[in-house]
């Protein structure tokens, strides 16, 4: 009997939030069970509501969200450390979100791990007061017995020289430590349930790769229960045993891996999976336009590019130290041809877009560029004045598509700022040109006059493409184009740039810590590790058949989305040597 | 780190202190003429004919007709050896005239500024964790009414209600027999009972800003995901609200001594004529305008390092609350 029953069961579970407009259903009757010792993944892309279902487990949906109806049962005694016979079942949607018997549940029955192990973290309390502090609050303990085990939890998650670190706050943490101190905090409580909620969502491949099996490793030894949230495929290949999709607030497939995987009924899981394993190959309409007409000349000749940044030591007598962000950097840009440029988080592969666009005055080496008259000159070395006419060949693409347009500015105004600048056009022409571009992008005109909080990410990202293309470039720069996107809306905005560039005739510098959507997208790629690139090649080659130990380690990390992959993979970490 | 940090705080403030002087020194210079000529000017109103041999000659015995930094070198070397030099229009050495009127200066100043902290910080916090509720709109309105209404009003106001229907004394830090009384301890309850009234209206407006900011602030961090941690750990909501965004919203109030302290001084000039206080700024108004430049001089370089150590001190306040400062 005790396999059958669930930790926990939720049933017919409704959260809503008021609005002016009235309720919102956050989540709408959403059932499932957890199992001990087992993983159920919550797929679903923004908005879908699976956070908030994570969150009303616990009561702790900020308002104006509230449970309207529906059980969240927790069976305690199928829980680790409250294992007995006799049933004890409790009703935590039942309970207030203010009273200490939910507070007793939080974080010693079931514990959460949040996304952005940054700010989850208070900023001015050290790691061991805040892991101790969750030990304190539910066992009868000691501070000095409560930093012992704060101590031993924090060997436990791996992080190094525990006695000392504890003493450490979040900032002098690196992303990776952080979600292991908080997957400590945790399981500081031996908890039966572990509710995470994208927790490797801010990491780079392969500290998610470290975290994933870190957790998976912690589930197999206190035989926990994992809901683990997350909107990446691959992940989930990895890791669930059972799968649960969500869109707007409903559960629409629920099943086990492999047949969700192999069978899905639904058609937005089908739709999910497409755009999936769409990503995973180069695209079929790149590859045929190259067959036609392949790249050309030499567009762009970067030649041992340098930025350094220099970092105030702080003090007036000592020099501050130097950051090679980066360094000596050759790469070549044909007409024609996607250029991808791979690496993680602080590799220098933004800085090296910037460094082109000459959004930064370079430290060294040069950047020739020629342009429709043939003309080669060095951008590295030209004065402001002259960068002006190669400004309008080279355009950028920014990640974040809420960041990057002024909420005070109409559609028109965003599009129309190039080229008003620049002198081209004004009045009716402008206008004309505008409704022109929308319409290359997919929008229709009439988003002309609206503002930019009016559109979805998705479409905000094509107004920035629209922008961009607005002087009729040669070279895009598209840095991290697609990663705020949901992945169904990924492949859409790349098959966009990939017409936009047969119809246009344009290069592309294509910036991503994404393999797959580099995979899609770009005929090269280069990997950037610490300021360097270590490799280049052609995409195939280079995921096939990657040469640098980085680009091999880079590559192993990167999760699979299929589940009969799951383990076949040996994962490797790529250490400098000194 | 904490120790290097103030040391090294300290050490900077001490060419900054100079350069401070040095500006002070320049500002009362800044005005056409100096004491003589506006001596000169007084005796004319009242019919005397003064010769010029006699003006030259004052000049010369005050130093006056020496070059600027020779003239600042003199006066700084005296400040450093505690004197403040001496008061050409009360005949009187400056540190005479100073002590006691600053002292009681810091000592009003002080106590607005508990007085602001002690209702500001309960009420903005309040204010916050009950968003948009009665209490929070009654809050915000006498918040808004107390920013608006001048001082000097509000003075006038309150001294009324006090001499009406209290009965009470109002003008002046002392009642008339403590005036000139040694410090004892009814002299220190007398100066309580006085107190109120200014401390009262110089610190309603402060009060009603820190309530806005404190509850600004808090609302920032009250949503923030370190919070929904805490509270996914099972801290109660009090304990939570404390240990948590409360903290990290005190960054403000800690910096307010910086500013409030010379604010205090120079903003309650008005107040202090209205109440006859005799704290620092009617006697710095009076010093400025007789052109009375060492006793001047002295206020505003005392102003000066009154901002400076409140600086300091909200800097190195700072610091202990907030590590990431610290590290920096």
């Amino acid at each position: 009997m005790t396999a059958e029953t669930p930790v926990i069961e939720v049933k017919n579970l409704v959260t809503e939030f008021a609005t002016r407009r009235g309720p919102f259903r956050a989540v709408d009757n959403v059932s499932f069970k957890l199992m001990p010792g087992k993983t159920l993944c919550l797929v679903g892309e923004s908005g879908s509501g699976k956070s908030v279902t994570a969150r009303s487990i616990l009561q702790i949906v900020d308002p104006p969200g509230r449970i309207m109806s529906g059980q969240i049962l927790l069976n305690r005694h199928m829980t680790r450390r409250g294992r007995s016979e006799t049933a004890d079942t409790l009703d935590l949607a039942a309970l207030n979100p203010r009273s200490s018997a939910i507070r007793a549940i939080r974080g010693r029955d079931i514990a959460m791990i949040f996304q952005e192990p940054m700010s989850s973290l208070s900023p001015v309390h050290t790691i061991g007061n805040q892991i101790g502090e969750a030990i304190r609050l539910h066992e009868n303990v000691s501070k000095a017995e409560a930093r012992a085990r704060t101590i031993e939890l924090l060997r436990k998650v791996e992080i190094p020289n525990a006695d000392k670190t504890i003493d450490r706050y979040p900032f002098e943490y690196s992303g990776g430590m952080r979600q292991r101190a908080m997957i400590a905090m945790a399981l500081a409580c031996n908890p039966g349930v572990l509710i995470a909620d994208e927790p490797t969502t801010a990491l780079d491949v392969t500290t998610q790769a470290e975290i994933l099996s870190l957790i998976k490793k912690l589930q197999d030894d206190e035989g926990m229960a994992v809901l683990f949230i997350t909107h990446d495929m691959g992940v989930v290949a990895e890791i669930a045993d059972e799968v649960a999709v969500m869109r707007f607030g409903k559960l629409v497939e629920h099943g086990d891996t492999i047949s969700i995987f192999e069978n899905p009924q639904h058609d937005y899981t089908k739709m999910l999976l497409g755009s999936v394993k769409q990503l995973d190959r180069p695209a079929p309409r790149r590859l045929a336009r190259r067959a036609e007409h392949p790249p050309g000349n030499t567009l762009l000749d970067v030649e041992g590019l340098k930025k350094t940044f220099f970092i105030d030591s702080g003090s007036f007598f000592r020099k501050g130290d130097e950051l090679h962000a980066v360094n000596n950097v050759t790469l070549t840009l044909r007409s024609g041809e996607n250029l991808g440029i791979v690496g993680e988080s602080g590799s220098g592969k933004s800085t090296l877009g910037r460094c082109i666009m000459r959004v930064y005055d370079i430290s060294g080496g040069a950047i020739r560029y020629t342009d429709r008259d043939g003309m080669t000159s060095d951008l590295a070395t030209l004065p402001d004045r002259s960068l002006m006419a190669a400004r309008r060949d080279l355009r950028m693409v920014f990640q974040d598509p809420f960041a990057s347009l002024n909420p005070r500015m109409t559609v028109a105004q965003l599009i129309g700022e190039p080229l008003l600048v620049n002198g081209v056009l004004s009045g009716k022409a402008l206008n004309d040109r505008v409704a022109e571009l929308l319409g290359l992008v997919g929008l229709p005109a009439t988003a002309m006059e609206r503002y930019p909080h009016a559109f979805s990410g998705g479409q905000r990202q094509r107004i920035g493409i629209a922008r961009a293309i607005a002087l009729e470039p040669r070279i895009i720069i598209a840095d991290e184009a697609t990663s705020a996107l949901d992945v169904s809306l990924r492949s859409q905005v790349l098959d966009l740039l990939l017409e936009l560039q047969e119809r246009l005739d344009l290069s592309f510098i294509f910036i991503s810590h994404d393999i797959a959507v580099i995979r899609y997208f770009c005929d090269r790629v280069a990997v950037m590790y610490k300021g360097r690139i270590v490799e280049e090649g052609p995409t195939e080659e280079v995921c096939s058949r990657p040469v640098h130990p980085y680009t091999q380690s880079l590559l192993s990390a990167v999760p699979h989305p299929d589940p009969r992959m799951r383990g076949t993979r040996v994962r490797t970490r790529y250490r400098e040597q000194a | 780190m904490l120790l290097a940090y103030v040391l090294k705080r300290l050490f900077w403030s001490i060419p900054f202190m100079f350069a401070v002087s040095l500006v002070a020194f320049a500002l009362i210079q800044a005005p056409p003429g100096d004491f003589v000529t506006s001596l000169a000017a007084t005796l004319a109103q009242s019919g005397d004919v003064v010769e010029q041999a006699r003006l030259d000659a004052l000049r010369e015995r005050y130093g006056l007709d020496q070059p600027f930094l020779v003239q600042y070198w003199r006066w700084i070397t005296g400040v450093l050896h505690g004197d403040f030099g001496q008061s050409f229009e009360w005949n009187q050495p400056v540190s005479d005239l100073i002590w006691e009127r600053m002292g009681l200066s810091v000592v009003l100043a002080i106590a607005t500024l508990l007085f602001t902290w002690a209702i500001a910080f309960p009420v903005g916090i309040y204010s916050a964790v009950k968003k948009y509720s009665i209490g929070d709109y009654i809050i915000s309105a006498i918040g808004f009414i107390g920013l608006s209404i001048p001082n000097f009003l509000l003075g006038l106001v309150l001294m009324y209600i006090a001499v009406v229907h209290f009965g009470s004394d109002t003008s002046g830090l002392f009642s008339e027999q403590y005036q000139q009384a040694p410090w004892s301890w009814d002299k220190f309850i007398d100066l309580l009972k006085h107190l109120w009234i200014p401390v009262i209206i110089l610190g309603t407006s402060s009060t009603a800003s820190l309530i806005r900011i404190m509850r600004a602030n808090l609302l920032d961090e009250l949503h923030k995901p370190y919070v929904t941690t805490a509270r996914a750990k099972g801290l109660s909501e009090w304990h939570l609200l404390v240990k948590y965004p409360v903290r990290l919203a005190l960054n403000p109030f800690v910096s307010t001594i910086g500013w409030a302290f010379p604010q205090l001084v120079s903003g309650s000039v008005i107040i202090s004529y209205v109440l006859s206080l005799p704290t620092a700024g009617p006697l710095l108004l009076q010093a400025l305008l007789a052109q009375d430049m060492y006793l001047a001089g002295a206020f505003i370089l005392l102003l000066c390092c009154l901002s400076v150590f409140g600086m300091i001190v909200s800097d190195i306040l700072l610091a202990i609350i907030d590590p990431r400062i610290r590290y920096r």
